[in-house]
């Protein structure tokens, strides 16, 4: 019997240290920082956000970059220190950790929603859903008319996170966000 | 276990300048690429390179201690101190030779960080595991457009024809460990490439026969890389990436 679940381990895990943190104002305060490159997703939303922590006084905001070289990483790290500075959080430190893996299982589903609405295909929106981790090269939902007759243009995109697509019924070109 | 420590950040060190330097030879297409989807994939893809460089530099930064960052590694280092494998610096050539020496490189790394993600070293598996990702759909685009310019048009199999060629003799340190990485694979640190060479010019072959092309029987060979011994090539390419930060040092916006 094929069970399909509705959400990945890695983000059922996620959500579960957030829901279980003893710092829950902390996580609420972050999910005002968001993705500069795609500003209608928090970096809860897309999965930076891996977890917070109490160390000897300090908060530790841990957070795990999408790709190698994405140059948004250093911005988010600015806007971090930005927001909890602006809430008199003082006591903090911000560590990447590379481990495990960011992908793009890590994204909520309202993240997904969010991405759909903005004009960016979700990752959730691939024929048989995001398990093989591989960019499919057609049947991706356009978001503007919902049809799956698209086609990719090109693996890459404006930035690392995204393939090119085109839509073959209202011939729009769209983005979609890379399942890795 | 303070030497083990310098062994493990000059390895690093030598993973880090395999990608600086390829990642900006491949930044080089910026701008110049065939056409634009192809000029935006070249300039993701030096992404990921130029990206993972940081990682290995932090990493080797962080072991080196002393306020040590990864600009350090990248910028304030000369030829001699840089140890890539000499295939990484070639000039970037026409489209063919990028995509030959990418698709060589690719399959590599596919089988090298494999590997490196059971490395005893916890951080570098973590590198490792993040950029196989990376590589296999880089390994997606230069297997496609291998097959694609061999058996395109007479001009483009001619240039990917001299592109193996020119590029067959630069593989072959690709499998040479010297003493440093021999030390480290015992440990289960580094990876030993000399077992899985067989796999790799497997793989090589049959996307070459799939692209109607031929393997070179030529028996040249270039070493050095790892020893700071470069082409001429490098010296050029550092001196245009190091500029700005020569001409300014320390300098921060």
């Amino acid at each position: 019997m094929n069970i399909i679940p509705s959400i990945s381990p890695a983000l059922h895990d996620k959500i579960q240290r957030r829901n279980h943190s003893n710092y829950v104002e902390i996580w609420t305060l972050l999910d005002a920082v968001c993705d500069p490159e795609i500003p209608v997703l928090s970096i809860w939303d897309i999965g930076i956000l891996q977890d917070i922590e109490y160390v000897e006084g300090k908060y530790k905001i841990i957070i795990t970059p999408t790709y190698s070289g994405c140059p948004a990483v250093d911005a988010i790290k600015e806007d971090i220190a930005k927001q909890l500075e602006d809430n008199k959080i003082l006591n903090y430190e911000i560590k990447t950790r590379l481990s495990p893996a960011w992908t793009t299982d890590c994204m909520t589903l309202e993240g997904n929603n969010k991405l759909r609405e903005y004009g960016i295909a979700p990752p959730v929106d691939v024929p048989n859903g995001c398990a093989l981790h591989v960019t499919p090269t057609e049947n991706v939902l356009c978001p503007h008319c919902r049809s799956r007759n698209t086609t990719i243009i090109s693996e890459f995109g404006s930035t690392s996170c995204k393939a090119l697509f085109k839509c073959n019924d209202c011939y729009e070109p769209f983005d979609f966000f890379k399942c890795i | 276990m303070a030497e083990l420590k310098d062994k493990i950040q000059q390895y690093a060190t030598r993973l880090g300048d395999d990608s600086l330097v390829l990642g900006h030879r491949i930044s080089e297409w910026t701008s110049h690429g065939p056409f634009l989807e192809e000029d935006i994939a070249l300039g993701n893809v030096a992404l990921d390179y130029v990206g993972r460089a940081r990682m290995f530099y932090s990493y080797a930064a962080e072991l080196a201690g002393e306020g040590k960052t990864e600009d350090d590694f990248a910028y304030l280092r000369d030829e001699r101190e840089f140890q890539n494998y000499l295939i990484n610096e070639l000039p970037r050539g026409d489209f063919a030779f990028t995509i030959v020496r990418q698709l060589f490189v690719d399959v590599y790394f596919n089988y090298y960080l494999t590997e490196l993600k059971k490395s005893k070293d916890p951080e570098l598996a973590a590198i490792a595991t993040k950029s196989l990702k990376e590589t296999r759909y880089h390994l997606r685009r230069s297997r496609d457009w291998t097959i694609r310019l061999g058996i395109g048009t007479e001009e483009s199999k001619t240039r990917m024809t001299k592109a193996l060629n020119d590029l067959w003799g630069y593989t072959h340190e690709l499998f040479e460990p010297d003493e440093l990485e021999i030390e480290l694979i015992e440990l289960g640190i580094a990876v030993d490439m000399r077992e899985l060479k067989a796999n790799w010019l497997s793989d090589i072959k049959a996307i070459v026969k799939e692209a109607e092309l031929e393997i070179p029987d030529a028996e040249w060979a270039v070493r050095g890389g790892r020893e700071g011994f470069h082409t001429e090539h490098l010296s050029m390419l550092l001196t245009i990436m190091q500029s700005v930060h020569r001409a300014n040092p320390g300098a921060n916006w």
